[in-house]
């Protein structure tokens, strides 16, 4: 795998720094590392994940923002989140967040799936739906703590980002990472991108006052395989939708590997005891019963 | 609003009695009319349609093999909800049909006091003031009852999913849904000990409609004293000494 010549792109024209996706391993778990403080807002990742993904343009919904629809949608997954946050001085912060799937190292979908084979978590850590096995109940939405999973009533089967798994399974960066143009999202394994993201988060920190500069890479579910540098890694809410301890509803983890059987079990014990009934106590019959002939004539009960 | 529905439950069962029948040999008495007969099994089917395509989605690791039965993994899960309708539909018309003689009285809290020695085996015959349905046959259907609001309201909430209702919503339904299902799962076991192998004679009512004397007097004593007119204990002895012989044959 390592020695396969592949079309990965080694240098660009007119393109400052390193090209994208250029000199990752890929032998470990893969992350996507998305800047907020350097992505422009342009959409470029949009349309790339529209184009690798074959998916038609829909109309686009306009809300008084520049946000190009108000959520992802089923043949959208790769959505620039547009904010305004109000500094404490009065001033305004304009935050852009990539918004797709988080790729979660314990995701909360494939936990609520009951679908044998509809979700599958790879070992480079990338989550990915089949919606062959897909059997819509859209368990997903409710388990995932990103609201991604998006249903499609046409096919009855719900979509969200692969983050290229065709792709990075080719041994090419996913199509959003292509296209930036800024430099703002790279991608490799997990352990270069904390290292590029802890290292730009001192770089905020030290060269442009951002003391509260930081990683998000939420350990409340083991980490995520998408990870972003945030001007304020103490309030990511204020990013939309990200949560700062995203967690799976006890309903797919405790209560669906412990509770399920175990309760499961003891409602068949009904069975067992009904059974014992018969066997120890008897069936109950209408009275008087049929005397049994020797008993009849030992006694005259 | 209560004469209401004896209206509709009179006429319903008017019209079944004329479409099926019920035979009543000599020594039996009419148990349950046609109408309430079609209900229950109409129940039962659509109960255990929603109870096995819900095993495959319950416990997917081990119940996997049901949704073949239904046509694979998308089908089940897209006639789950209806048999689940269908069962709710059903159970609501025999509610209905049955409000009358569901209500609790002070005597099912005496026969409840009294339920080790009947489950037991201690005490043969039911109390005398035992009617229609004993307090056992009433816990269990107004359990049925609350289990079938919580899977309505539970269900639909499941059925149109997250993104009617949040993702909260869906979690904790997914819980109480399953929770009522189970609670009816060890329900059914008992029912069907009780009206099979666990109380001979008792088969009937569902399928003939019809009961034998002695099952009405053992089991339902009230019941039997009010449609007869006869004293249970009394027509009891009475069989008992026939059948002992201590007691001059009567024709």
């Amino acid at each position: 795998m390592s020695d396969r010549k592949t079309l990965q792109t080694e240098k660009i024209s007119g393109h400052s720094g390193a090209s994208p996706g250029f000199g990752m391993q890929r032998d470990f778990e893969v992350c996507k590392l998305v800047d907020t403080t350097t992505c422009i807002g342009c959409k470029a990742c949009e349309v790339a994940c529209v184009e690798w993904n074959d998916m038609p343009f829909g109309a686009t919904t306009f809300d008084n923002t520049y946000q190009t629809m108000p959520e992802t949608r089923w043949n959208f997954w790769n959505l620039i989140k547009f904010n305004e946050h109000q500094r404490e001085d009065g001033t305004i912060q304009w935050l852009m967040r990539k918004d797709q799937c988080m790729h979660c190292a314990d995701p909360g979908c494939l936990a609520a799936c009951p679908a044998d084979g509809a979700i599958v978590k790879y070992t480079n850590g990338i989550v990915d739906f089949n919606q062959e096995n897909c059997i819509g109940c859209e368990f997903c939405v409710s388990g995932c703590p990103f609201n991604i999973p998006r249903f499609n009533p046409g096919t009855k089967k719900v979509y969200k980002c692969t983050l290229c798994s065709d792709r990075v399974g080719q041994g090419l960066e996913p199509a959003c990472i292509k296209a930036c143009p800024t430099g703002c999202l790279k991608f490799g394994s997990k352990d270069d991108m904390k290292f590029i993201a802890n290292e730009r988060a001192r770089q905020l920190k030290e060269n442009f006052g951002m003391e509260k500069a930081g990683v998000y890479d939420p350990q409340s579910i083991g980490g995520t395989h998408v990870i972003y540098v945030l001007h304020d890694a103490t309030d990511p809410e204020r990013y939309g939708g990200l949560p700062k301890n995203p967690t799976i509803p006890w309903s797919y983890t405790v209560w669906k590997w412990l509770f399920k059987p175990v309760l499961g079990t003891f409602a068949l014990f009904g069975a067992v005891g009904v059974l014992l009934h018969y066997v120890a106590v008897g069936p109950r019959r209408p009275q008087p019963e049929p005397p049994e002939k020797e008993a009849a004539n030992g006694n005259g009960d | 609003m209560g004469t209401a529905i004896e209206r509709f439950d009179e006429k319903a069962r008017r019209t079944f009695d004329s479409i099926g029948r019920t035979e009543v040999y000599k020594g039996e008495l009419l148990r349950h009319p046609v109408y309430t007969r079609v209900l229950h099994w109409m129940v039962a089917l659509f109960f255990f349609l929603a109870l096995f395509s819900g095993f495959g989605i319950y416990l997917p690791w081990l119940f996997r093999w049901f949704t073949p039965v239904f046509g694979g993994g998308p089908l089940s899960r897209q006639m789950h909800p209806w048999f689940g309708v269908g069962f709710v539909f059903f159970f609501f018309l025999q509610v209905l049909n049955w409000l009358a003689p569901m209500a609790w009285t002070t005597a099912d809290t005496k026969w409840m006091r009294g339920i080790g020695k009947i489950v037991g085996g201690k005490e043969k015959l039911d109390p005398p003031d035992t009617g229609f349905f004993n307090a056992g046959q009433k816990v269990q259907f107004w359990e049925i009852v609350g289990g079938c609001l919580a899977y309505l309201i539970t269900g639909i909430i499941l059925w149109a999913g997250a993104r009617s209702f949040g993702a909260t919503a869906v979690a904790i339904s997914y819980v109480l849904h399953d929770l009522s299902a189970l609670v009816m799962l060890g329900g059914i076991f008992i029912h069907i000990y009780l009206s099979t192998i666990g109380e001979p004679g008792t088969f009937q009512a569902m399928t003939r409609g019809a009961v034998s004397e002695a099952w009405a007097w053992t089991f339902h004593p009230a019941w039997y004293k009010k449609v007869t007119g006869r004293d249970p204990r009394q027509a009891y002895e009475k069989a008992r000494q026939q059948q002992s012989g201590t007691a001059p044959k009567q024709s």
